[in-house]
């Protein structure tokens, strides 16, 4: 019963958030209706027995992704008012879509959970009490879907480096410490001898 | 009152619908767009998740985790390229975002 009234508050609070995300007049608000909804997701996560990726929902969206997002919106002066301009010409044909995609996958959802009525629908966590489900989730993923892990780790990777090499800039007029050239300054280069004859430069003040 | 798959499935067709919708009416903001990809994106973890408690197989939650690797990828490199497309331009119009074609 209490997992039921979890289940439609959670998603009700989700599918509420994520219509805010898009409604939004601000963007900052759109990115905290995005925290909100990532969460709620991370709560249906739990009550589905996926206790570890509800988990890793939250640490790595609402505590990178949606800061990474509020961070470019902060960073970037944009009259988003403007940007907003062509909400109401876009609705109708938007709407339509939506309405047909969502009756689309309504139609395939009911086929398919009808379809696999016969098969035994129980959740992962009443299987094996003993095993927790990252325990579980460990137990293949570093031996069975090794590979996969090891090639999401160079996604990331190179994700990483694609982010770094577009933002980098060099600036001119911008005096930065070069310790090479310091290090391998020959005194050639720093020290010059000037022949003064004898009495030069006396008599300049009188 | 027993929550079946079929629950977990339309929450997640509705956030890929708010998902889809968002990218059609917000045709301007990427930042908008970029979100509204991230929702699409959830949903279709939670339908992997869903199927893979109700099936009693960890494989999708597996394939999750991956989805997720790669969302958070995208983000990154999207927000990045917003970045350096703002401080080319000055603003972040998408319409005339052609103008990268060189």
């Amino acid at each position: 019963m209490i997992a039921a009234i979890a289940f439609y508050a959670l998603a009700a609070i989700a599918i509420l958030s994520a219509f805010c995300v898009i409604a939004a007049r601000n963007p900052v608000h759109s990115v905290l209706f995005l925290i909100l909804t990532f969460f709620s997701a991370a709560g249906l996560f739990v009550l589905l027995g996926a206790e570890f990726l509800a988990m890793l929902l939250v640490v790595v969206y609402v505590g990178a992704v949606a800061v990474l997002f509020l961070f470019v919106v902060m960073m970037l002066d944009v009259d988003f008012a403007e940007l907003k301009s062509g909400f109401l010409s876009y609705l109708p044909l938007g709407a339509l879509v939506a309405l047909a995609m969502f009756a689309e996958l309504g139609l395939v959802s009911s086929a398919a959970v009808q379809a696999g009525q016969g098969r035994a629908a129980i959740p992962l966590s009443d299987v094996d009490p003993g095993v927790t489900n990252a325990e579980a989730i460990g137990r293949v993923l570093y031996t069975d879907y090794l590979v996969v892990f090891q090639l999401a780790g160079m996604v990331l990777f190179l994700a990483m480096i694609g982010a770094i090499v577009l933002t980098l800039r060099e600036r001119p007029g911008v005096r930065r410490q070069d310790v090479s050239a310091q290090v391998g300054r020959r005194r050639s280069e720093g020290v010059e001898l000037k022949d003064v004859k004898p009495g030069q430069g006396l008599g300049v003040e009188g | 009152m027993q929550i079946g798959l079929e629950h977990y499935l339309f929450v997640a067709a509705a956030l890929f619908t708010i998902g889809v919708f968002g990218i059609f009416v917000n045709r301007k903001n990427v930042i908008i767009i970029l979100m509204s990809i991230e929702l699409v994106l959830l949903s279709v973890n939670l339908n992997l998740v869903a199927f893979s408690s109700f099936l009693n197989d960890l494989q999708g939650q597996i394939f999750a985790m991956i989805v997720l690797t790669v969302a958070a990828a995208e983000a990154a490199v999207g927000l990045a390229i917003l970045v350096t497309y703002f401080r080319n331009r000055g603003d972040i119009a998408v319409e005339d975002i052609n103008m990268m074609k060189g």
